[in-house]
């Protein structure tokens, strides 16, 4: 059994949104060359942490709007990331109760093979598009990525602490549901 | 079997799933075959457009301290190599405007019809653009500023490539190393046409479809035909890097690099050619 965390506050909306806006100016940095191709989607680890632990308020049409910004931002093909994010957010809904159970290291196994599935369906979007295939590094950034989930979401949880008031209301009601 | 959901959650998750997937699906098709969701772009664009600038100014501001502090010895040396050069521009000037004048004086006398005059803008490069797929770059100036599609981009040393889109301030401009582009081009040497592709992953030129006995060599200057009106006559695009004629294909792999920049460039000229050939050759057919 896993020892249990301490309770967590649930964050609010304007909480959710900012961490989300965090990570899109994380995004679209001016990241060239190698860092390009080795950065983590910050987007799209902010969007499965919150649909990890946050199933009923992030969903499908979050991942599918940012999907869309990201893909302005990119200045590919309309659509691509958005595709890719809502078959990303719809597997962490279904595994949402699975990932939880494991900590944050078994967690990242967990979160690899799902930005692996967002690259891939980005990547067929391309190919099928005409461009061409750029390497294997392509997929380097899945595995930044995955590394990354533990201490993002330590950094989530730290600023959660801090951003959240104790709420009475939440204590009581909170216990069973974790 | 009706089964009813203890709490209401609106549609299930497949159902949303099908849903969004295939809305971006719809999206990424007509994204691809139509031209008509640049104002979903453009608006999309304008709301990103100042978080863009705020992500770009760190790097920014650091290039502009560093232009700040440069020493006084540099400058000095800079200034001078600038006058030198000024004065050798200055000498090929003076030489060109007689040329032109003599040019024009044998064009009305062939009685054919002048030569094409270009319009310039100077951009400054934005951001390299972050689709590792292909080779494009954003401008920092758009629609507002006369920037439109189809126009092109040179540096000091050639050609950089060609505006594909744009929006109210910024434009994106896509390489002539970038996979999907194409440019007319000529031999210096003997006047040989061909079609320059860019190969997408390398940061190199393929020229197409050309048979194992055609006249091209090593170190050949390739420079724009002007055929295609998109692109002025006589601005370099590459020089033939390498051969490889193989007996098993009736074509020869001639790979060229780019003369211009590719990755160095920060600020670019935006020149247009005036019409079109087609719409020309449409406006003299009516």
């Amino acid at each position: 059994m896993v020892k249990a965390p301490t309770l967590a506050r649930p964050p609010s909306g304007q909480f959710i949104a900012m961490t989300l806006f965090a990570a899109l100016m994380l995004d679209i940095l001016p990241w060239q060359g190698a860092a390009l191709l080795l950065r983590p989607d910050f987007v799209l680890l902010l969007l499965l942490y919150w649909a990890v632990h946050q199933p009923l308020r992030i969903g499908m049409a979050a991942a599918w709007g940012l999907g869309l910004v990201m893909d302005v931002a990119d200045g590919a093909l309309l659509g691509q990331y958005a595709l890719a994010y809502t078959v990303v957010i719809f597997l962490a809904l279904a595994l949402h109760r699975r990932i939880q159970a494991f900590s944050l290291w078994p967690q990242a196994w967990h979160i690899f093979p799902l930005l692996l599935v967002s690259q891939v369906l980005v990547l067929l979007a391309h190919l099928l598009s005409g461009a061409a295939f750029i390497g294997w590094g392509y997929f380097l950034a899945s595995i930044t990525g995955a590394l990354l989930w533990p201490p993002l979401s330590l950094l989530v949880q730290l600023a959660l602490k801090h951003n959240t008031v104790p709420d009475a209301t939440y204590t009581s009601s909170r216990g069973g549901d974790k | 079997m009706d089964h009813q959901p203890f709490f209401k959650r609106g549609p299930s998750p497949v159902a949303r799933l099908a849903f969004f997937g295939l809305l971006s699906i719809a999206l990424m098709a007509t994204d691809a075959h139509f031209n008509q969701l640049a104002l979903l772009r453009q608006g999309v664009g304008l709301v990103l457009h100042p978080l863009q600038q705020i992500a770009n100014s760190p790097l920014t501001l650091s290039r502009r301290a560093s232009e700040f502090f440069v020493t006084q010895s540099q400058l000095a040396e800079e200034n001078a190599r600038l006058r030198q050069q000024q004065l050798g521009h200055a000498m090929q000037l003076q030489l060109n405007q007689s040329l032109q004048a003599e040019n024009a004086h044998l064009r009305r006398l062939l009685s054919t019809r002048e030569g094409l005059t270009h319009r310039a803008t100077t951009v400054e490069v934005m951001s390299a653009g972050r689709d590792p797929f292909s080779r494009r770059i954003i401008a920092d100036k758009g629609s507002t500023n006369g920037i439109q599609p189809g126009q092109a981009a040179i540096d000091d040393k050639g050609l950089v490539g060609q505006v594909t889109r744009v929006q109210l301030l910024s434009s994106e401009i896509t390489l002539i190393t970038d996979k999907g582009q194409a440019v007319p081009v000529e031999v210096v040497r003997n006047g040989l046409r061909a079609i320059a592709f860019g190969h997408g992953r390398n940061n190199a030129l393929e020229l197409a479809f050309m048979p194992v006995n055609m006249d091209i060599q090593n170190g050949d200057q390739l420079i724009t035909s002007g055929i295609d009106g998109t692109y002025p006559r006589g601005v370099p695009v590459a020089v033939v890097s390498q051969i490889e004629r193989n007996g098993g294909t009736p074509f020869a792999r001639i790979t060229c690099t780019p003369s211009a920049g590719m990755d160095r460039y920060r600020s670019l000229l935006i020149i247009s050619v005036g019409e079109s050939a087609p719409e020309k050759q449409a406006k003299r057919a009516k």
